[in-house]
């Protein structure tokens, strides 16, 4: 039992941060404050390398493992909560379901160039009226392909993204049918992506619609086997939801950072504010529950690495993390006063990009579903 | 990143479950109920013979050598069954540890081994008074040395296991005259030793079978070779081991909050109401998903705080981290689990009730939530 990193996992860490202070942090207001899609941050993570961490590098990844990845999430999201959105959706949804469930050639083929940061990734799974289970898209075999028809909702990624793993039904004919998972370049002719959405949170990260009207991909695009999509979507998810967790915890701990920071500069009644217990019971407070979420999520990511199950580790540590960021952040408005909730400020940017982690990836509703289909069958 | 425990870790934890389930479950609720002190006494004689009562302490001391994460593990088992047991063995366990930390080589054998063995019921950790709780430095108990005793003079108050612990480390103010909290000393005081005498014990909400009483010093005469570490030192010693006291206290806790949960969720897998078990109500399934996962949180937390203190880094802000947070953890789970009993659960008949109120001193003593909090905080800040 022990808790602390390699002295790999602590240089990435380290290296992480550093590039995050250098390029992410400075324009991250900017981002925001346009919805700006920051294809620099993109292509310098891709420079590093930091696309693909968990995976071979002969898919392009840098081979190393999930705990480590998700670290790097977690200091991204502290910078930039849509940098780490646009990393988390690639390589936790997209990259693993390819990963897991995709053959040789289609690794080499659409796995690797996401590792490489040469294109984005995007999952195409929610729909209007039935979010969590692929249902109405639908996929006709013709033989040597599909034609897809359907509507996705909220995908993000999908303005900026080159690949889609698309999931639609496949009506019973000849193969097996039902919910299944399909690759889709962003070029094929009949799939649409919409206007990006005008979002409250991680406004850099754009997600919009994606339309498939008569879209046809070859027989090769099929991800798994016909009827595999709700697997592979359940798998995808989990892996993300350590993504999200981690992508939470670094938004808390901005959080705190910035209010340790400007309670110590703020005097009023002759003294910094950080003397008066109410403000110390919320720091203590912050501190404590976000320690506690690392620990979580970490476990979750050493459980992923260790081959053992995890998606209740998983669940645990959506539902704590993204719960922790929504409550340090408005905590970290609080601390701020007015000056908190102004254009600019790091605090009043952290509370929107915070609520998303509570939604993306499955609700609390639903992750304490999970959790209670595991406690309790 | 390793979260997987050592054999040895696995077994002293198996060890405990066993301990626990056998026998000290089938008799918890009728310790409760009539505080039988045999009943407690036999317990705690068969914890020390399993080598409980010294977990972290050195075998050439009679310890079992392990450490500060088996002493976490064996708190939560014991927890589960019975807080009044769990409360008396981590505090003795503290104290054997500060005998050993800070006691001469004379003092650490004559005491130590005693604590492990069981031929000492329980070690007593006495440091509050009346005026002197979250604020242990505004302590009034004196002692004066006099030749070749101490002398001591005073009131304590809220003392664990004092009607029959066979060592009581105290904490008095040595020198009146030294700034506040530098001028305080531990000493070893045996009942025997001629001006102590147990007080009145308290009515208490929960953990009923662990004796809570007055101490009180009448010159009590205290051999001067039992003086516990530097003199004047002794509000150091007492925040040192408070700290790990923190994390038996947290790791107890943990305990009574999953057996709550526990209970309940059995409870609502065979509860019928509308036709169907309560445990297929989505909100009810809710409410037990958030509880497990809170009391996961607590239960890595405290073994964080415990990797750190094994490995002697600076542990006290992750030891107040996890003895807070696990404390109200398992008080919010003993309340949800009582609720999804429903009327049941609030009587006698049922462990809920017991649990309720056996949590919640645990957010209260060996540091209140609030100095929790001061800690870190204070750490956060710096």
């Amino acid at each position: 039992m022990q808790f602390e990193l390699t002295e790999e996992q602590e240089l990435v860490k380290a290296n992480m941060r550093e590039f995050c202070e250098k390029y992410v942090e400075p324009v991250a207001n900017e981002i925001d404050y346009e919805a700006r899609f920051p294809a620099e941050n993109i292509r310098r993570l891709a420079e590093q390398d930091m696309l693909g961490i968990p995976y071979p590098e002969e898919y392009g990844g840098a081979g190393s493992d999930y705990l480590t990845y998700v670290m790097t999430v977690e200091e991204l999201a502290r910078a930039c909560a849509a940098t780490g959105f646009l990393v988390e959706t690639n390589t936790s949804l997209v990259c693993f379901s390819l990963y897991k469930y995709g053959s040789e050639d289609q690794k080499k083929k659409y796995l690797a160039p996401l590792c490489k940061g040469d294109a984005l990734g995007a999952f195409a799974l929610g729909e209007r009226g039935l979010a969590g289970d692929a249902a109405t898209t639908t996929a006709v075999s013709d033989g040597d392909g599909y034609v897809l028809n359907g509507v996705k909702t909220f995908v993000m990624n999908a303005p900026v993204a080159g690949i889609f793993v698309v999931f639609a039904d496949v009506a019973k004919s000849g193969g097996a049918g039902g919910p299944s998972a399909f690759i889709v370049s962003a070029d094929t002719p009949g799939l649409e992506v919409g206007k990006p959405l005008d979002k409250m949170g991680a406004r850099g990260a754009p997600s919009s619609e994606v339309v498939l009207k008569d879209c046809r991909i070859p027989k090769e695009n099929l991800l798994g086997q016909e009827g595999q999509g709700a697997v592979i979507a359940g798998a995808s998810l989990d892996s993300g939801r350590i993504g999200i967790a981690a992508l939470a915890l670094g938004i808390a701990q901005a959080a705190l950072e910035e209010s340790v920071r400007h309670s110590k500069e703020r005097v009023q009644f002759g003294q910094a504010i950080c003397n008066f217990q109410a403000i110390q019971w919320m720091i203590a407070n912050m501190g404590t529950e976000i320690e506690v979420c690392r620990y979580l999520t970490y476990y979750a990511a050493w459980c992923y690495d260790q081959g053992l199950p995890y998606s209740e580790e998983a669940a645990i540590a959506k539902l704590m993390a993204s719960e922790t960021a929504v409550h340090q952040s408005d905590r970290a408005v609080q601390i701020h006063g007015g000056i908190g909730t102004v254009k600019g400020q790091k605090v009043e940017r952290l509370y929107r990009d915070a609520k998303i982690t509570q939604i993306h990836g499955g609700t609390p509703e639903f992750t304490k579903m999970i959790i209670a289909d595991c406690v309790l069958g | 990143m390793d979260f997987e425990l050592s054999e040895k870790q696995k077994k002293i934890r198996e060890t405990a479950a066993k301990f626990v389930k056998d026998e000290l479950e089938p008799i918890a609720a009728e310790l409760d109920r009539t505080k039988d002190r045999e009943m407690l006494l036999a317990t705690l004689k068969k914890l020390a013979g399993l080598g409980f009562m010294g977990i972290a302490i050195d075998p050439e001391y009679g310890g079992t050598g392990a450490e500060t994460v088996s002493f976490s593990l064996v708190m939560t088992e014991i927890g589960r069954a019975c807080a009044s047991t769990a409360v008396t063995t981590s505090v003795t366990n503290m104290v054997a540890e500060v005998i050993q930390t800070v006691g001469t080589e004379e003092l650490r054998r004559k005491y130590i081994p005693r604590l492990c063995s069981g031929e000492y019921a329980a070690g007593g950790f006495v440091l509050t008074e009346a005026v002197a709780g979250s604020d242990p430095a505004s302590m009034r108990t004196s002692a004066v040395l006099e030749g070749d005793h101490w002398v001591l003079n005073g009131q304590k108050i809220f003392i664990s296991s004092a009607e029959f612990a066979g060592v009581f480390v105290v904490w008095a103010v040595s020198d009146k005259e030294a700034r506040k909290g530098r001028g305080i000393s531990a000493f070893l005081v045996e009942p025997s030793f001629p001006g102590f005498r147990v007080g009145l014990a308290e009515k208490k909400l929960g953990q009923l079978a662990s004796p809570t009483n007055e101490v009180i010093f009448d010159n009590c005469r205290v051999p001067k070779e039992n003086l516990l570490g530097v003199c004047n030192d002794g509000f150091r010693i007492a925040a040192s081991e408070l700290a790990g006291g923190r994390i038996g206290i947290g790791s107890m806790a943990l305990g009574i909050g999953l057996s709550a949960i526990d209970f309940a969720a059995n409870y609502a897998k065979e509860r019928m109401e509308c036709g169907r078990r309560i445990a297929d109500r989505e909100g009810i399934r809710s409410v037990i998903a958030e509880n497990c996962a809170r009391l996961k949180g607590a239960r890595l937390m405290l073994l964080r705080a415990a990797s750190l203190k094994d490995q002697k880094k600076f542990y006290a802000r992750e030891a107040s981290m996890a003895k807070v947070y696990a404390t109200e953890t398992a008080n919010r789970a003993c309340h949800d689990a009582m609720q999804i009993v429903g009327d049941y659960g609030y009587t006698l008949g049922c462990p809920t009730e017991r649990y309720y109120r056996d949590a919640r001193v645990t957010e209260i003593y060996e540091g209140t939530s609030e100095i929790q909090r001061l800690i870190i905080a204070r750490e956060l800040l710096r």
